[in-house]
């Protein structure tokens, strides 16, 4: 009875170590189905959805201009502080006084890509882009001033 | 070197009855999802299991009360990163419920798909993970091919692969991707042709049964008693299925059976993982077709303030009964919130299933609780 025992142990277990056996067998012989992106060689090619959470960015036109009204609904909606809205009042042409950034400092090392900025913004001034490479030899890198240097507030946004 | 004899004739490590105390744990506190086990051995036999927590708290609870109800979703992605989008379903439903905001249908079918499609993901890393514990290295290769799929689709639709917070009180962030139908049923074919290897490589294999084949048993009394839920109480007779018991969102229209096991052992919480995966492709595969045109995102006022008193919710994550309570004081800010943690209580009857049993069993006992650190310390 043991001796019958043992050898049927034997042969189930030889026989389910041949079957994992022969799927690993399969894909060393069909290299084809193998998936594996050798990442830092398919720069390139390599497609990010357009949704991916990135980084934050200030899109400007071909005139400097942007769409930010700073209203500050960024900063009040972070959860960590990464966003600060620094204003300034500028003089419009016909002399009234308008509330317009100086500068929107974004803190990309405090950033946990929750894109709640980006969905309260009433304006649609700041986007998420799919740039991922965030490596830098200093962190202080990583404050970024998101409008570009003499950009200004596009005419009609208000 | 020593040999084993040469240690226990040193009797300066040596306990008072000759036991020996390891550390089983973490090299260095910054390693990510650490746990320490302190493990008291009589020769090989574990005497006693005593896991140290508290490497990677982030006092996520306190840290939520200077939050708005907006704001502090994301964070519950931080604790149980593997079914995040579950963490964050259960957060919205309790501010739903307290403001009483009517969520559109399409949303609600969304969520329901998108929670499916992350327990899968779940279930697979822990398939893949469990089995490199025991020694097998491939089938993590294979289980992360298939979840590689999921986490393409959710970050085509929700941006991010792991932490999405792609779910807002009263709906959806935004709409789902055009393509997200197509990707869904081609993952769908991809895993019914794929879920056989699994069978193959681990789940018919000799060595793997005999290692969890009566290890780490535990009954259903004590599944009840030290407060385990979701696979691991489910797998020791216990029906617990938050899903079935109080549906919510559109778990009352779908068919699917709640997997139980009554053996209670490590094979039998593996068991429940790979069938309660294939549920869930049950579950997708009714809805991928019928989710109805419409708002994704119900009208909510700028601020969110929940009125006065006490509101809990709870929600059936891949590890179990995830449990959110909020006391409002009517602020904008929660008062006091405590979150209940499957990872928790499923980590209490680690010493009550290894306790007695082989240290090279311990791997099999832990890695079937399916033990997410940052769950536990939060």
């Amino acid at each position: 009875m043991f001796l019958k025992e043992y050898i049927s142990d034997v042969v189930n277990g030889v026989s389910s170590l041949l079957k994992g056996m022969r799927k690993t067998g399969y894909y060393f012989t069909h290299p084809k189905e193998i998936i594996t992106e050798q990442y830092p060689d398919n720069r390139a090619t390599l497609l990010l959805s357009e949704r991916f959470k990135g980084e934050v960015v200030m899109p400007h036109d071909a005139n400097n201009e942007h769409t930010c009204t700073g209203c500050t609904a960024c900063e009040l909606a972070c959860p960590n502080g990464t966003i600060k809205v620094v204003t300034k009042f500028e003089f419009s042409a016909d002399g009234k006084k308008k509330k317009a950034i100086d500068t929107l400092v974004y803190r990309l090392e405090l950033c946990t890509m929750c894109n709640l900025c980006i969905v309260a913004c009433p304006s649609d001034a700041i986007i998420m882009v799919p740039n991922f490479e965030h490596s830098v030899f200093d962190r202080t890198k990583l404050t970024k001033v998101l409008n570009q240097p003499g950009s200004k507030i596009r005419e009609g946004i208000e | 070197m020593y040999n084993q004899t040469e240690i226990i004739k040193d009797t300066s490590e040596l306990g008072a009855d000759g036991e020996l105390v390891i550390n089983m744990g973490p090299q260095h506190p910054a390693t990510h999802g650490v746990l320490h086990l302190v493990v008291t051995l009589n020769g090989e036999t574990i005497k006693k299991i005593e896991p140290h927590l508290g490497f990677i708290h982030r006092s996520i609870e306190k840290m939520c009360e200077s939050l708005t109800y907006r704001q502090f979703i994301y964070v519950t992605s931080r604790m149980d990163y593997l079914s995040s989008h579950i963490n964050n379903l259960g957060c919205a439903l309790l501010i739903e419920k307290g403001m009483q905001i009517e969520v559109p249908d399409r949303a609600k079918y969304i969520r329901v798909i998108l929670s499916e499609l992350t327990r899968i993901a779940s279930h697979e890393l822990w398939l893949g993970a469990m089995a490199m514990d025991l020694g097998a290295f491939t089938p993590f290769f294979y289980a992360f091919r298939e979840r590689e799929m999921i986490t393409d689709i959710m970050e085509d639709t929700c941006g991010a692969r792991l932490t999405m917070n792609y779910i807002v009180p009263g709906g959806l962030m935004y709409d789902l991707h055009p393509d997200f139908q197509k990707k869904v049923k081609a993952f769908i074919t991809q895993f019914k042709s794929k879920v056989t290897e699994y069978e193959d490589l681990v789940t018919n294999n000799i060595i793997f049964q005999s290692r969890t084949k009566g290890v780490g048993i535990l009954s259903a009394e004590d599944a009840i008693s030290y407060g385990c839920t979701g696979p691991v109480a489910r797998a020791s007779g216990v029906s617990c299925d938050i899903r079935k018991i109080y549906p919510y969102e559109v778990y009352d229209k779908v068919e699917f059976d709640e997997v139980i096991e009554t053996a209670g052992d490590s094979f039998a919480r593996y068991i429940v993982r790979v069938k309660e995966m294939n549920q869930s492709i049950r579950i997708i595969e009714q809805l991928i077709d019928n989710i109805p045109e419409g708002d994704f995102v119900a009208k909510t006022k700028n601020v969110l303030k929940l009125p006065k008193g006490e509101f809990y919710s709870r929600v059936e994550t891949a590890r179990g009964e995830f449990g959110v309570y909020i006391v409002s004081e009517g602020g904008t800010t929660p008062h006091r919130i405590k979150f209940r943690s499957p990872g928790f209580s499923n980590l209490s009857v680690l010493n009550h299933i290894a306790a007695g049993g082989m240290i090279g069993d311990l791997m099999a006992s832990m890695g079937t609780l399916d033990l997410v650190i940052p769950d536990i310390d939060r």
